[in-house]
């Protein structure tokens, strides 16, 4: 007996059968607390600022001004919109880390109308057109993969990588072809002149405006991706086969379509991201159009456990982070990446949390039996 | 045409930083973890070292004193390495230990590796309050981008051969070091077990955690001396931010490429490097540039390719790791 017991480990870790909702809030909230603190500790290190005025000045960056909040939201809103595009195919279990590509084939293709038709075609049909061909492109783009996934099994998070540099490789050689003026390197406005292919702001006369479209577009495909997720007959077969996929052929669930259905909706969202940037936003195309969103969105779909609707508050987290971090680099001369390192950070904590939130670790005290 | 002689040497060269980041992702990925952090390791291992020579640098031009080749070597390599155990060591501990999602771990340590290099890279002189315009260690880089002295009377042997700094050659040993290991010795086979199938090599009394920790921080050690090799050998010292590119997420492709083989990598890695310039050496004529941007392409369509190919061959030697990405519970089966 002392012989088994010398053998017996200091902890031991279980699987939780369940947690409060209240409870996982609490750890995930301590866990965020712990990392901005942490955070605050190594900004002032850097900069030698006390962490209150640091966290002042981050707000200031985010929210210091009225243009400043529009395109704060705005900013979200793009994560936001990528992060719900992966969700969807995250819980199926195929690993859409092509994001990124799936955007830039979207803008590439909103880009193309609007040289090619702008000003050929009545500009209501031409942003329709953008519409489709956006959608499409992006679609297109993400079911490659998946093909090879349902056909053969291939890699999804390998073949989605690979994709993403092949289409920034194809929007560097379009930019290079349609380049203004010639040798620039650089598309530069598109339709600067007549307008042709921008999509409208909604409203006018006030400052949110130019903002609006984005914002809107994606609250509704927030609240549509949870309406699709939780209640429609496709979201529960993604569920399912997410789940198993032995499960799902047993009930007689087409497999291969449902993975090829869904990764379609998952790239034509990212493609739909491509049309706001390409013809809303920025009304230009470059490479690094979707910068590096892509993969910060599947840090984004991640966290929030694949629902919709904590998925606004984290894409809000990340972007606060990241337009205040700004403000901080810029107020004390540092390099514009101190954001990333304090991204970093922040979902580090938070991926370790989750441990806490699956298992839970039981101490053995020693000379007490039970 | 195409001057090979001029070719295979810049081929060379870039191909090192891959070999070592390829080399550093197989042994990873044997012991069944997926590393996307990859890219931000060599990264923290690139600006790791640069720290390191930046300060003896320092000390030196304080001092006065002669650089010693001996320490100009040894201490961006020990700072290269820690940089980069710890960026292993974080990987494990959430991935291991705490059971995260490997993709979701690995992005964000891109994230974090890419964005501390180029954080320190951009402010590393603001910080330390040095006198310097900006981060240029020639005095130690040459030590490692020194070839062998007879190298330049051998013609074009020498060229292809022996012109590179010792860090290539040390990556070529390490890669077939490393392919011995995976095949030959026990600890291969065991590492090989842990990746393929962890609940069975735990029930043969291997130890799951420690292979997967050992694997995985030396494979981020080998792949931030990726970083190193081209921070202080090909560019000489001189730190830019986001030179280094994406030069990791090609060295996870040449993985595939590879089909989780070191040996091959070493000649994987200069094909690729010969691919990531080859758009250089194409003529396209002045009126067609934008096909440059096509020959850049080529890398990622073939290694896009051949992942298609080896899973629809299905040949039970060719394929991924079978835990590849999927954390271990030994009280989950």
């Amino acid at each position: 007996m002392s012989n088994t017991k010398k053998h017996e480990p200091l902890f031991h870790i279980v699987k939780r059968d369940s947690m409060t909702f209240k409870k996982a809030v609490g750890i995930r909230a301590l866990a965020i607390v712990a990392a901005l603190v942490l955070c605050a500790v190594i900004t002032m290190i850097v900069t030698g600022e006390n962490p209150i005025s640091i966290y002042g000045t981050m707000a200031i960056g985010a929210f210091g001004s009225v243009r400043k909040t529009w395109v704060t939201f705005q900013n979200v809103s793009i994560l936001l919109l990528i992060a719900l595009a992966l969700t969807p195919a995250f819980k199926m279990k195929f690993w859409n880390i092509g994001g990124e590509g799936q955007v830039l084939i979207g803008g590439l293709a909103a880009a193309a109308c609007m040289i090619k038709l702008g000003g050929k075609v009545p500009n209501g049909i031409l942003i329709l057109i953008m519409f489709f061909a956006s959608l499409l492109a992006g679609g297109i783009w993400s079911v490659i993969p998946a093909i090879f996934k349902a056909k053969w099994n291939t890699n999804e998070t390998l073949s989605t990588l690979m994709m993403n540099y092949i289409a920034t490789q194809l929007v560097a050689f379009f930019t290079v072809l349609w380049e203004v003026p010639k040798g620039s390197g650089k598309i530069g406005i598109i339709n600067q002149d007549t307008n042709a292919g921008w999509l409208p702001n909604i409203g006018s006369g006030f400052s949110g405006s130019k903002y609006l479209l984005t914002i809107i577009i994606a609250l509704l495909i927030t609240a549509g991706m949870f309406i699709y997720l939780a209640f429609s007959k496709q979201g529960y077969e993604i569920s399912v086969v997410g789940e198993s996929v032995n499960t799902a052929r047993y009930v007689g669930i087409k497999v291969e379509k449902v993975i090829i259905r869904t990764v379609f909706i998952s790239g034509a969202i990212c493609g739909l991201v491509g049309l706001l940037l390409v013809g809303g936003i920025n009304h230009t195309l470059t490479t690094t159009i979707a910068g590096g969103q892509g993969f910060t969105a599947v840090m984004v779909s991640w966290l929030a456990k694949f629902n919709p609707i904590i998925m606004v508050f984290a894409s809000l987290l990340i972007v606060f982070l990241s337009r205040g971090a700004g403000e901080v680099a810029t107020g004390f001369g540092l390099n514009q990446s101190f954001s990333d390192i304090l991204t970093g950070i922040i979902l580090f904590f938070i991926i370790g949390c989750e441990f806490f939130i699956t298992y839970k670790i039981t101490f053995k005290r020693g000379g007490h039996k039970k | 045409m195409i001057n090979f002689g001029l070719l295979i040497p810049k081929a060379v060269v870039q191909g090192i930083p891959l070999l070592y980041g390829s080399t550093g992702e197989i042994l990873t990925e044997k012991s069944g973890n997926l590393n996307l952090g990859i890219p931000g390791v060599m990264y923290v291992g690139a600006i790791s070292g640069v720290i390191g020579a930046f300060f003896y640098e320092q000390s030196l031009t304080k001092t006065g004193a002669a650089a010693n080749g001996f320490l100009a070597v040894m201490i961006p390599m020990l700072c290269c390495l820690l940089g980069s155990l710890l960026m292993g060591l974080l990987y494990c501990f959430l991935t291991v230990t705490l059971r995260a999602n490997q993709n979701v771990t690995g992005l964000a340590m891109t994230t974090f590796g890419v964005g501390f290099g180029n954080f320190f890279g951009g402010s590393l002189i603001k910080i330390s309050g040095a006198d310097v315009p900006s981060i240029a260690l020639s005095t130690t880089s040459k030590y490692f981008s020194a070839g062998l002295p007879f190298a330049g009377k051998l013609g074009w042997f020498g060229k292809v051969f022996l012109s590179y700094g010792f860090l290539a050659y040390l990556a070529v040993l390490i890669a077939v070091f490393a392919a011995i290991i995976l095949k030959k010795t026990r600890t291969g086979l065991h590492l090989r077990a842990v990746g393929e199938n962890p609940a069975t090599a735990d029930s043969a009394g291997i130890g799951v955690t420690a292979y997967k920790y050992g694997a995985t921080c030396i494979g981020c050690m080998i792949a931030g001396l990726g970083g190193l090799y081209y921070v202080m050998d090909y560019a000489c010292g001189v730190w830019s931010n986001d030179a280094f590119g994406d030069r990791g997420w090609l060295a996870i492709a040449l993985v595939i490429f590879t089909i989780w083989k070191p040996d091959i990598s070493i000649f994987a890695s200069i094909l690729f490097g010969g691919l990531y310039i080859l758009y250089l050496y194409i003529p396209t004529g002045m009126d067609h540039m934008e096909l440059q941007q096509l020959y850049k392409m080529i890398p990622y369509v073939v290694t896009l390719i051949v992942l298609v190919i080896t899973s629809m061959r299905n040949k039970r030697e060719n394929q991924p790791p079978a835990s590849l990405g999927l954390p271990y519970f030994r009280e989950e089966r």
